[in-house]
């Protein structure tokens, strides 16, 4: 069986305890939430914080308020399932219930938070391995090694960016609120995300994700699909989303993010600039899918072939803006 | 005890005649509720006092020589009580006589990213997992060899230092009739290569042993096994102890598909470890350690090349095997003949040519995953038969209908077919698909494909040379009328528990929840060789059957007596015995016991099977040869989206030729299972490796080995088709293995039919379509086959050209497949399969 | 919530810190069981290990089958991955508390009587997964009830059986004496 290496334990009632256990132990502690991506990893050896700092008995980091109006807040350690059963969520933000709908298995996002995927390891075949799996590739720069497998050349890590609701709050344009010992503070979704596959996050080790804001959703429609060999339990090897603000017959603000194509969610900038102040015909589809696929690098770390992969991302935006469309 | 010398086939046409019972009606499984309520003990599920735990330190390198293994700092660590290397047991062991070739540890050189090297016994298993990591071995690197290609490109260094020539582990060259006529009277000649990945068992349940010792030394084991008869003796003779002082107990597998009929090098160690310490050991294999053991579909190229007459008839086929064997022999060399030897069962071939090479390399060794063998090849015969009905302009359910192999005839190869239902199958699934208004008919994107296969119901030989019957069924009867029915047969989910009562039930007339079924236990049941090879209902079956019947006859002959009729007149059922002329005169089925007891004392009787003698006489006919054959035909309807590949699919038509049933609602849920498998193998599954890193497997985890989830579970209409055969328990036939050998080909065939593209190989991803729809060719798949030098063939001829089932002259001398004297010579040729 | 965290050098055994174990109560299948366990052990060690309750199984022991699962706070969940020292006073369910005294649920009696379990090692997850279905939903659509298994991996049945188990078991709620369709017993007649 695999085990969980042994750690001390903690369960702060509030912000303000966890983080201040953050920063008395130091980089070696780590905080929990649903545990879906930590404990794999732990017991993969990925991980082994000498300290947990379970997040569960904070009811501050949990709830939906707000309305579409006005935008939400959604507390970072709600559960998956308690937002797929939102309504508010369901109606308004289509995109992101798509993308959390979509994670994993109905049994694991009854446990998975949202802040745990927004903060989602990244992945790749040469990491997410057992222990003595890595050991016989000689470990990677992600973890225990100094080379990237993937590419031996690379300078930096190549692990895959495999959340399914970042590239979606980032099209969102939602924001996180971060708190440590020093303070708070809030970010742009996108500002959380850095294209290396270990220093993947700028939040600090110190720093707990204490909530996400989603903007009004008036005018906007929202879509995510995404790529994966099966319907259930596997990560996207590509995830596109799409947030649309229509003025009229024409699209007056566009935001189109590719997610699990690199080690951050990437904006399309090209894609979504083709798409603006331009009615969504067939033709400013099939604009934007060309301009979009580039963006798309797949590397061979995940399921599924490289060409392949990148082929699908033309075919994906047009489907999700297409959907768009209709909705 | 009652009982005698083993019979064959004793339940020859049963059934048919009389009206049954018990047998053919979908009784809930004898162990239904029990695994329901989660009682069922699993062998992880064993807890012992004072148990240790055992973790194996595996290789990270795929070759090399060892040159150290340090032990010392693992040994001194908190908790640790025993740690072994290869030379605490040197002796090699393997599932056939002619592949000895595993240790329980690597003795001098590893051959595969996994291969056990060293183990740990500790008090927990925290303390045996830090004692496993905390070994040091320091390996001289072999370079390791990793595809078929390179197996027979290079010779060395060899992975092992026995086999046919340099890495190729086994060549078999076999001819029946006059190949070369046959092509030459052909109107047109066909040929194609393909391409079938290999793919693994992936039980839910981990393997799992628990090894004990006794305070006289004496050993058990208990083992999450398919086969506890093998594992004995691989015990007894590794262990160096009397098999009467080992004894194995198999516990329910959760879930076997093959991947647990090898002895392992885990029940092994369990067992030596529990002799050093005196204290239980349990070892649970990781999911990435269950990768490493295997024993799976080996990866096979085929090439294949048939001369057909204008109406579809075979004149002639080639087939060639390329098998990717991994790392150990395993059940090698039968899968290796497995691969040519049912291609002539299910339509009429005149002449037939094979040739099979199988080749170590440094992976997992592959073995007996359901359908051992023959799913690799049936696919090549049934897409490359779909090509051959397009290019004529036929039908091809109606090519298949045409050329069928009739009931009771002998092949070319010497099997003896008995009921043969396959036309039937046929029928079942065009009629109930609709094929004919639906093939070549559907818009773009919209396919139906068709395909069928025959699979064996047991291997007409054992693993090993010996006269005795493939298996035994003892059965003890009790004053209050229950009954103890004790076989060697193991529940790998299949139901063979619920089988087995229901046989007994229905001969004795009792009700199968009346029965006690004992199985599984080296020290209490007579030996059942295994639940592999879709041997069980029909051997184990007649076995019980006959071992019920003796009960039957002591009762009878009591309770005529007591009623004063005759016993023909006697009648077995609502656990009374009574008159069937007059049914109320009767007694209790207990006070027919009381009665027989009083008489004969203790009643107890045996039953055992022994399969009939093969009719071929040539080296290698002893793969092949069952005592029947059943039959499946499969309808495949299906979506490809052409701009991306992706393949879809919505319904499966399966119908199935299963003799007789014993038990409907089983033999259906083996069909589901069986298509599930098929399917799984036809779209995702695929065990594969990095052989640019180290020849790690690329992916031994259940997320990312590609199992078919509830959402890709198409939906399955399942047609069973009774036409019983003369050798089978009732008339049953199997069911476990032959229903996932259509689906592969079926479904390839239908995305030809969806979108004009031939994918040649399997599993058929969305890249492989997407590629075939741009290619000039309209195809993907292997370009050839590589150059092996093949040894003469033997000879036989056709039992039409008038043979007699032995090689011509010139050939090599007929090893006799029954009751030769040879087995050191001719052991290899004997194969069972999964 | 996994930020990178680096850890250098070799060996996956090394100086973790040693901890006393833990005395907690847990609510497991409606009775309060006084446990005391090591804290980094998982719910479904301390069930199978530490309460004798072996009925619930692993395969993977990283959430990527669905074995193990059981019902925690009335929904299905992975004990591989929930930490036993997180369910203080939380109802644990497993299939060993699915049973109404000697009575097996209508799932379990389904499950037998249509051989939705084969080897029968996935189906605890499975049942408590189709449990915390029929409780909320007790008259699912065949795609529900897929849906609702789709974390359950199972490599025996192809699944059908257990989809028809559901829906027999969800009838029966209604109607004890509801029986199996003829062709989910025997397949299509010819």
């Amino acid at each position: 069986m695999m085990r969980l290496p042994k750690f001390r334990y903690y369960a702060p009632q509030t912000v303000t305890e966890a983080a201040a256990i953050l920063h008395a132990e130091g980089p070696q502690a780590m905080v929990v939430a649903g545990g879906t991506d930590l404990y794999p990893n732990m017991k993969r050896r990925h991980q082994m914080p000498t300290t947990l700092v379970g997040l569960r008995k904070i009811g501050r980091l949990r709830g939906v308020k707000g309305s579409a109006a006005r935008g939400l807040w959604i507390g970072p350690g709600t559960t998956l399932t308690d937002l797929e059963e939102n309504a508010l969520l369901r109606r308004h933000y289509p995109g992101l219930f798509q993308a959390i709908h979509s994670i994993s298995t109905p049994i694991l996002r009854n446990m998975g938070t949202i802040g745990g995927n927004i903060c989602l390891d990244t992945r790749c075949n040469y990491y997410d391995q057992n222990y003595e799996w890595r050991r016989a590739i000689n470990f990677c720069m992600k973890c225990d090694g100094d080379i990237c497998w993937v590419a031996p050349k690379s300078k930096i890590c190549l692990a895959v960016s495999s959340s399914d609701t970042a590239p979606v709050l980032c099209a969102y344009g939602a924001r996180f609120h971060l708190a440590s010992k020093k303070g708070e503070r809030t970010i742009e979704a996108k500002d959380l995300y850095k294209r290396d596959g270990i220093h993947y996050l700028t939040k600090r080790p110190d720093e707990i994700l204490t909530g996400i804001t989603l903007p009004p959703a008036a005018r906007f429609r929202s879509a995510y699909r995404k790529l994966r060999r099966r319907e259930a339990f596997d990560f996207p090897v590509l995830g596109v989303a799409v947030c649309v603000r229509f003025e009229g017959a024409v699209v007056g603000d566009a935001r189109l993010w590719l997610g699990a194509v690199s080690m951050a969610p990437v904006e399309a900038k090209d894609a979504q600039a083709a798409l603006t102040v331009r009615p969504l015909t067939d033709e400013t589809i099939e604009e934007a899918a060309r301009l979009a696929y580039p963006l798309a690098k797949p590397v061979d770390n995940t399921d599924f072939a490289l060409r392949w992969r990148k082929e699908m991302t033309r075919h994906f935006v047009k489907e999700v803006l297409r959907e768009i469309r209709q909705t | 005890m009652a009982g005698g010398s083993s019979v064959r086939g004793p339940g020859g046409g049963r059934g048919n005649g009389r009206a049954l019972r018990v047998v053919g009606s979908s009784v809930r499984k004898v162990d239904g509720l029990s695994k329901c309520a989660g009682v069922t003990k699993f062998a992880d599920d064993i807890v012992l006092p004072r148990m240790l735990f055992c973790k194996l330190h595996r290789s990270p390198v795929p070759h090399a020589r060892i040159v150290r293994v340090n032990t010392s700092k693992a040994a001194k660590m908190p908790g640790v009580l025993a740690v072994l290397t290869g030379k605490d047991l040197p002796i090699p062991f393997g599932i056939l006589p002619v592949s000895q070739d595993e240790h329980a540890l690597c003795l001098d050189k590893v051959r595969l990213v996994g291969d056990p090297v060293a183990a740990v016994a500790a008090v927990d298993e925290d303390a045996a997992f830090d004692a496993m990591n905390a070994i040091e071995v320091e390996y001289e690197p072999l370079d390791p060899i990793l595809s078929i290609e390179e197996a027979i490109r290079k010779p060395s260094p060899r992975i092992h230092d026995y086999g046919d020539e340099g890495n190729i582990h086994k060549k078999v060259a076999l001819e029946f009739g006059d190949v070369e006529r046959g092509f030459r009277e052909a109107d047109r000649i066909f040929e194609d290569t393909f391409y079938y990945e290999g793919s693994t068992h992936l039980p839910m349940e981990q393997h799992a042993a628990v090894g004990m010792v006794d305070p006289d030394g004496k050993v058990t084991v208990w083992s999450s096994t398919q086969t506890p008869h093998y594992v004995h003796r691989a015990l007894a003779k590794v262990l160096e102890m009397p098999p009467a002082h080992i004894r194995v107990i198999a516990c329910p597998n959760g879930g076997g598909f093959g991947g647990k009929s090898d002895p392992f090098n885990h029940e092994i160690v369990v067992a030596k470890l529990a002799l050093l310490t005196g204290r239980p050991v349990k070892i649970t294999l990781t999911r990435e350690e269950v990768f490493y053991c295997h024993r799976g579909r080996h990866p096979v190229l085929m090439q294949i090349r048939t001369g057909v007459a204008k109406d579809g008839a075979i004149k002639a086929m080639h087939f060639k095997s390329y098998l990717d064997g991994g790392g150990y022999g395993s059940y090698g060399v039968a899968s290796t003949y497995y691969t040519g030897a049912l291609q002539t069962v299910t339509y009429n071939v005149e002449t037939y040519r094979f040739q099979g090479a199988r080749v170590f390399t440094n992976k997992p060794p592959c073995g007996p995953k359901r359908g051992h063998g023959t799913p690799q090849p049936r696919f090549a015969l049934e897409v490359h038969l779909d090509k051959i009905a397009a290019t004529l302009g036929v039908d091809p359910a109606e090519l298949r209908l045409r050329h069928l192999v009739a009931p009771g005839s002998l092949t070319a190869n010497y099997l003896r077919v008995g009921s043969m239902g396959l036309g039937k199958c046929i029928g079942a699934v065009v009629e109930g698909s609709e094929w004919k208004k639906k093939f070549r008919r559907l818009p773009r994107g919209k396919g139906i494909g068709l395909a069928c296969s025959s699979y064996l119901c047991g291997a007409g030989l054992p693993i090993y040379w010996n006269n005795m019957p493939h298996t035994g069924v003892q059965i003890r009867l009790d004053r209050g009328g229950g009954v103890a029915v004790f076989c060697g047969e193991i529940d790998i989910g299949q139901g063979s528990d619920t089988v087995l009562a229901q046989v007994v039930a229905e001969v004795l007339g009792i009700d199968p929840y009346d029965i006690r079924i004992v199985f599984g236990d080296t020290d209490l049941t007579p030996v059942d060789l295994g639940s592999y090879s879709s041997r069980v209902t029909l051997m184990m079956g007649n076995a019980a059957i006959q071992a019920a019947e003796r009960a039957r006859e002591l009762l009878a002959k009591v309770a005529a007596e007591k009623l004063g009729v005759s016993v023909e007149r006697l009648g077995f059922g609502e656990r009374r015995v009574f008159d069937v002329e007059d049914p109320d005169r009767g007694m209790t089925f207990a006070e027919a016991v009381v009665l027989a007891e009083s008489r004969f004392g203790t009643i107890g009787t045996v039953g055992s099977y022994t399969p009939p003698p093969s009719a071929g006489k040539y080296k290698g006919s002893g793969v092949g040869p069952s005592p029947a054959y059943s039959f499946s035909a499969a309808v495949v309807e299906l979506d490809v989206d052409p701009e991306t590949g992706w393949v879809r699919v919505e319904r499966i038509h399966l119908a199935h030729d299963v003799g007789q049933c014993i038990n409907p609602v089983l033999v259906v849920g083996q069909i589901e299972g069986s298509v599930y498998m098929g399917l799984g193998e036809a779209l995702m599954e695929e065990q594969v490796f990095r052989a640019n890193r180290n020849g790690v497997h690329r992916q031994p985890s259940m997320l990312e080995y590609k199992s078919p989830t509830t959402m890709e579970m198409p939906d399955v209409v399942s047609y069973i088709i009774e036409d019983p055969d003369p050798n089978g328990p009732f008339g049953a036939k199997e069911v476990g293995q032959g229903p996932l050998l259509p689906i592969a080909p079926a479904v390839v065939n239908a995305v030809f039919d969806a979108v004009g593209v031939r994918i040649d190989e399997v599993p058929v991803t969305p890249e492989k379509i997407l590629k075939a729809l741009e290619s000039p060719a309209k195809r993907y798949g292997p370009k050839g086959v590589p150059d092996v030098k093949w040894p003469d063939p033997i000879r036989v001829p056709a039992p039409w050209e008038g043979g007699t089932g032995r090689p011509d002259e010139g050939g090599e001398p007929a090893v006799a497949s029954e009751r030769a004297p040879a087995p050191d010579r001719a052991p290899h040729a004997r194969g069972p399969r999964s | 919530m996994a930020q990178k965290m680096k850890r250098r050098g070799k060996g996956a055994a090394g100086a973790s810190p040693s901890r006393a174990k833990v005395h907690l109560r847990l609510d497991v299948n409606g009775e309060t069981q006084e446990v005391a366990f090591a804290p980094h052990k998982t719910l479904l060690e301390v069930l199978r290990e530490d309460l004798g309750l072996t009925g619930t199984k692993h395969g993977c022991e990283l959430g990527e089958c669905g074995t193990c699962t059981v019902l925690l706070d009335g929904r299905p969940q992975l004990s591989c991955l929930v930490l036993a020292l997180e369910c203080e006073d939380r109802p644990v369910v497993t299939v060993e508390g699915l049973a109404r005294g000697p009575r097996p649920d209508p799932l379990q009696m389904a499950f037998a009587e249509l051989g939705a379990a084969q080897c029968g090692y996935c189906t605890p997850g499975i049942l408590c997964a189709a449990k915390a279905l029929l409780d909320a939903k007790p008259q699912p659509t065949r795609q529900e009830i897929r849906e609702a298994l789709s974390g359950n991996l199972c490599r025996c049945t192809g699944y059908i059986k257990i989809f028809e188990a559901v829906e027999l078991a969800a009838r029966r709620m209604r109607d004890p004496d509801a029986k199996p369709a003829a062709e989910v017993l025997h397949g299509r007649r010819v």
